[in-house]
């Protein structure tokens, strides 16, 4: 039998006090909401639709109150840990600080309360902010076009192998494999098999760098594209990528860019100019929007001259008179792939965040980005394994191998540690071709006083791994759970509350 | 020092004193490993830095070039509605711990997003009637195209059968989806405002995945689901439903119609219009699809001292595990927009969701017999929820009395005639319970002197 008490706990029947779900907070009778009153003569519903279409019973949600709904969402808050909370060097996820007056501005009600389908002549301040984002991400890329459409960097991927796959299908050529490497996220992969490519995967040399040699066996003339991280998931510049993209376009394939690292190198190089075809940005990475606990992200995807009438539509354009409107005449399009116009809530806040930086500071968030990874690597190296020494753009590397081939002290072990110093621990086991791997992303919103405490605390859990590996092997400590059963969760799965 | 910025930490010492420690003498070497020709030496030709004043003077001004509905009163839908937000989801969602975090890696540290999601996935299953949710999804379009294709995929068959009352921008979403995955789509056309059932009778055979049906629909008419689910199931395919989440207030329960999909977007419950985005799609099953589902799903378990917790689970289904093998390639999703869905529901309760969805139904009914009385004519008579469409006077151009509205500080209903050219002049009104009686009448005066 459960028991409550009124601060949202509950006593779980194994002598353990659990974190109450909102529906066990609910009491008969209590209402947290405030609605107009019924000023419309009021029929039964069932006068305007029959009984057979009407729910017999409502469903059953908690009734609370308000106080309730607050301390309920307070508290889960307070169990979350995020980028306001402390470091989080969250490998290729950017997690660098969310500005404020992001927020403000995206809360604006000429921007928060407007409908997608209203009167073009009554958002023209939207489709002004659009416009002049697509401008300036596609000068930011070196690319010639770019669609807002896409809500996420995977929606971006896939938008762009769409328009691969239809510019291929426009010179009638059917070309039907995508080139990625063993490095590369788990999206490429997967977005290549949903726009119906299948997918060869190439290994990467001892420099973690793409292996010319594999590359040129695996293109063919029934290549479609290759897609790239650069700087890749190890952190590293693809230092041949002129020739990559060579070896590629004389295959007759295209090159795509996976902007996930793009923090790295605004304003320093441009994927245009490296010879892609096809850029998607993350906007919740690179410019700064927040990833509120796993979206809304926006995936803008930028394209070469060649590519632009495939692109979604609408794309939002300026007409002579200097008015902006969404331009729907476009018969190559691969059609659409979202909703309205894209998670235009973020695109605010990118736009913001862009105009407080401007040209020379994006290009300064990028240097101190690099300059941030790459002296946290150097203070690390001798204490981890790194397996491509050298210089790092903004994330790099490192293996844990060696605390578990001589301690038992496995990567996922060090990261739990982290939890119990109030760090968010980096990306671990990724890339997949890095054993044991740690992938630390800095950003360049963290002091040095901040990489600096990060790192010796690295310093000090490798000790312990030497010393007392029992520490680290059962935590964390001091955290609202312990480690979880994952095993049993995915065995007999509980999705959902059986109240 | 140049560059001082705010959200930038480093002083002219921590970079002499970082540069020394890595051994290199300035940032350019950092990027030495980058060949020159392809170094970008110029100034972007981007917007410039403002100042935070500044900065906030100019969003002001680009706002105020839009009509929000502050200052309009709203007949507008078509997927987008314009409901009132409780004030608690802008300040719960506004906690940084929520909003500033990224998907729950760490469930350690993540009890609270986790626990959230948790709570959204059961109540999508309470309001729909399905066995199974997951996190969210970009938006109902996005879920009703994924949905597509995991019937595709569960049932071996590569046509799905959809129906012209589907949302238009859901129905090129799915679209554009079939050709990636090389499905074959067939339309079928509606009578009276929602699906011709013999039309989709014909449509369906052995060949078919499924069939996807949107209801309360895009005319907003409540289809004959009960109608539809023998259909389908009689060939063995998959039925899809996509749904507004607050006809469910009042609505049968697509679960208990037979629906072996559910989806729909939540931007009705509590998560603003933004021109549209960000929304936040949801995503339900019948049991026997759960591993099959597209995106995150958060389980229940326990930890080491046998406490309640909760982690991302099932993620071999995931592209980061299963990479071209994944049952979908979405990774970032709408998690804040969950949160706000489920702030939202939790406001509302048992009975508040009743009486929102009742007031949305008697308003739009009073709405539609006021223009009745005014001599519109409403296109069909088929059961509604929120939303009807009037045929405007012969000649009439929707999108100039639209115009008219707007002068009048009323945003007009959707244009039909862009979507279906049969229905040219034809104007497609919702109602929510924002609007008052008073706002209703002057409304449909305003209509009327506009089309006149």
């Amino acid at each position: 039998m459960i028991t409550m008490n009124t601060t949202s706990e509950r006593e779980n029947g194994a002598g353990k006090t659990d974190k109450a779900l909102i529906f066990e907070l609910s009491k008969p009778g209590r209402v947290a909401y405030s609605l107009p009153a019924c000023d419309v003569p009021s029929k039964p519903a069932d006068a305007y639709i029959p009984s057979s279409m009407l729910r017999q019973t409502p469903a059953e949600l908690p009734e609370v109150y308000e106080v309730d709904v607050i301390r309920h969402y307070t508290e889960l808050s307070r169990r979350n840990f995020g980028v306001d909370n402390g470091f989080y060097p969250l490998g290729s996820c950017t997690m660098k600080y969310n500005p404020k007056i992001n927020e403000d501005t995206a809360r604006f009600a000429g921007f928060a309360k407007i409908h997608p389908y209203q009167p073009e002549e009554s958002i023209q301040g939207a489709l002004e902010l659009m416009y002049t984002l697509q401008n300036d991400l596609a000068a930011l890329t070196g690319m010639d076009q770019v669609t807002l459409q896409p809500a996420a960097g995977a929606h971006g991927e896939w938008t762009g192998l769409m328009m691969i796959r239809a510019y291929h299908e426009s010179r009638g050529e059917r070309r039907t494999k995508v080139i990625v490497p063993d490095s590369s996220h788990g999206t490429n992969p997967a977005s290549a098999t949903v726009a119906g490519f299948e997918t060869v995967t190439i290994k990467s040399n001892e420099r973690g760098m793409v292996d010319l040699d594999a590359l040129r066996a695996a293109v063919g003339s029934d290549t479609a594209a290759l897609m790239l991280t650069n700087p890749s998931t190890l952190g590293l510049f693809e230092e041949q990528i002129v020739e990559i993209a060579q070896i590629i376009h004389e295959a007759g394939g295209l090159l795509y860019y996976d902007g996930a690292n793009s923090n790295a190198i605004m304003g320093i190089t441009r994927p245009g100019d490296m010879g892609f075809d096809v850029v998607h940005l993350n906007l919740h990475k690179t410019m700064s929007t927040p990833h509120g606990g796993g979206g809304p992200g926006a995936g803008p995807v930028g394209v070469k001259s060649k590519l632009i009438p495939f692109l979604p539509k609408p794309i939002v354009e300026r007409s002579e008179d200097g008015s902006y409107y969404f331009d729907y005449d476009r018969p190559q399009s691969i059609g659409r792939v979202k909703a309205f116009y894209g998670n235009f809530g973020i695109l605010v806040r990118a736009y913001t965040y862009i105009r407080t930086y401007g040209p020379e500071g994006l290009r300064r968030v990028s240097e101190c980005a690099v300059l941030n990874a790459n002296y946290m690597m150097a203070r690390l190296a001798p204490y981890y394994e790194i397996p491509y020494p050298g210089v790092c753009k903004h994330e790099f590397v490192m293996s844990g191998r060696s605390l578990k081939a001589n301690y038992g002290v496995r990567t996922l072990d060090v990261a739990k540690r982290l939890l119990d110093f109030g760090y968010h621990p980096p990306t671990i086991y990724f890339p997949l071709n890095v054993e044991e791997c740690i992938m630390i992303e800095p950003t360049e919103t963290e002091s040095k006083e901040t990489l600096d405490g990060f790192i010796d605390t690295m310093i000090q859990i490798a000790e312990e791994a030497r010393t007392n590996p029992e520490l680290v092997l059962n935590a964390p400590y001091g955290t609202v759970v312990r480690r979880l059963d994952e095993a049993t969760a995915a065995r007999k799965p509980v999705l959902n509350c059986s109240c | 020092m140049p560059n001082l910025h705010r959200y930038i930490p480093m002083t002219e010492q921590d970079q002499a004193d970082m540069l020394a420690t890595i051994g290199v003498s300035d940032t350019e070497e950092l990027f030495r490993d980058i060949p020159e020709a392809i170094r970008y030496r110029g100034t972007l030709p981007i917007s410039s830095a403002l100042d935070e004043w500044s900065l906030l003077e100019h969003m002001k001004e680009l706002a105020g070039r839009n009509a929000d509905t502050d200052r309009y009163k709203s007949f507008l839908g078509a997927g987008i509605y314009d409901h009132h937000l409780p004030v608690v989801i802008n300040h719960m969602i506004s906690r940084s711990e929520f909003y500033t975090a990224y998907t729950p890696y760490q469930p350690e540290i993540s009890q609270g997003e986790l626990q959230a999601i948790f709570e959204f996935q059961s109540y999508i299953c309470m309001l729909t009637g399905m066995a199974v949710a997951n996190a969210s999804m970009y938006d109902g379009t996005t879920a009703l195209a994924e949905a597509g294709a995991l019937a595709a995929g569960a049932t071996k068959r590569k046509q799905l059968v959809i129906s012209r009352t589907v949302h238009p921008e859901a129905r090129e979403m799915v679209l554009t989806m079939a050709r990636g995955l090389n499905l074959e789509v067939v339309e079928v056309g509606y009578t009276n405002g929602v699906t011709d059932l013999d039309a989709l009778k014909a449509a369906i055979s052995t060949e078919t995945a499924a069939v996807l049906i949107q209801s309360p629909n895009f005319f907003g008419a409540v289809e004959d689901l009960a109608a539809v689910e023998p259909i389908i199931h009689n060939v063995k395919g998959l039925f899809v439903v996509s749904t507004n989440p607050m006809s469910l207030g009042l609505l049968e329960t697509p679960g208990k119609l037979g629906a072996d999909i559910c989806v729909g977007d939540a931007q009705p419950l509590g998560i603003s219009m933004s021109l549209g985005g960000p929304t936040c799609g949801f995503f339900a099953v019948a049991e026997p699809l759960t591993r099959r589902m597209p995106g995150r799903i958060v389980g229940q378990t326990t930890d080491l001292d046998g406490k309640r917790g909760f982690v991302l689970t099932l993620q071999a289904r995931e592209q980061h595990i299963r990479r071209e093998k994944a049952t979908s390639n979405i990774c970032s999703n709408q998690a804040l927009l969950a949160l706000c869905a489920s702030i939202y529901l939790s406001t509302m309760g048992r009975q508040g969701l009743v009486d929102v969805a009742n007031l949305n139904l008697q308003k739009a009914h009073f709405a539609a017999e006021e223009l009745k009385q005014h001599g519109f004519e409403l296109a069909f008579n088929a059961p509604f929820f929120n939303e009807f469409v009037i045929k405007l006077p012969d000649g009439v151009s929707v999108k100039e009395t639209n115009l008219k509205l707007l002068e009048a500080g009323y945003l007009g209903g959707y244009d039909l005639g862009l979507a279906y050219p049969e229905l040219a002049g034809h104007m497609l009104i919702a109602v929510t319970e924002k609007r008052t009686r008073s706002e209703i009448e002057s409304f449909v005066n305003r209509l009327e002197e506009s089309v006149a």
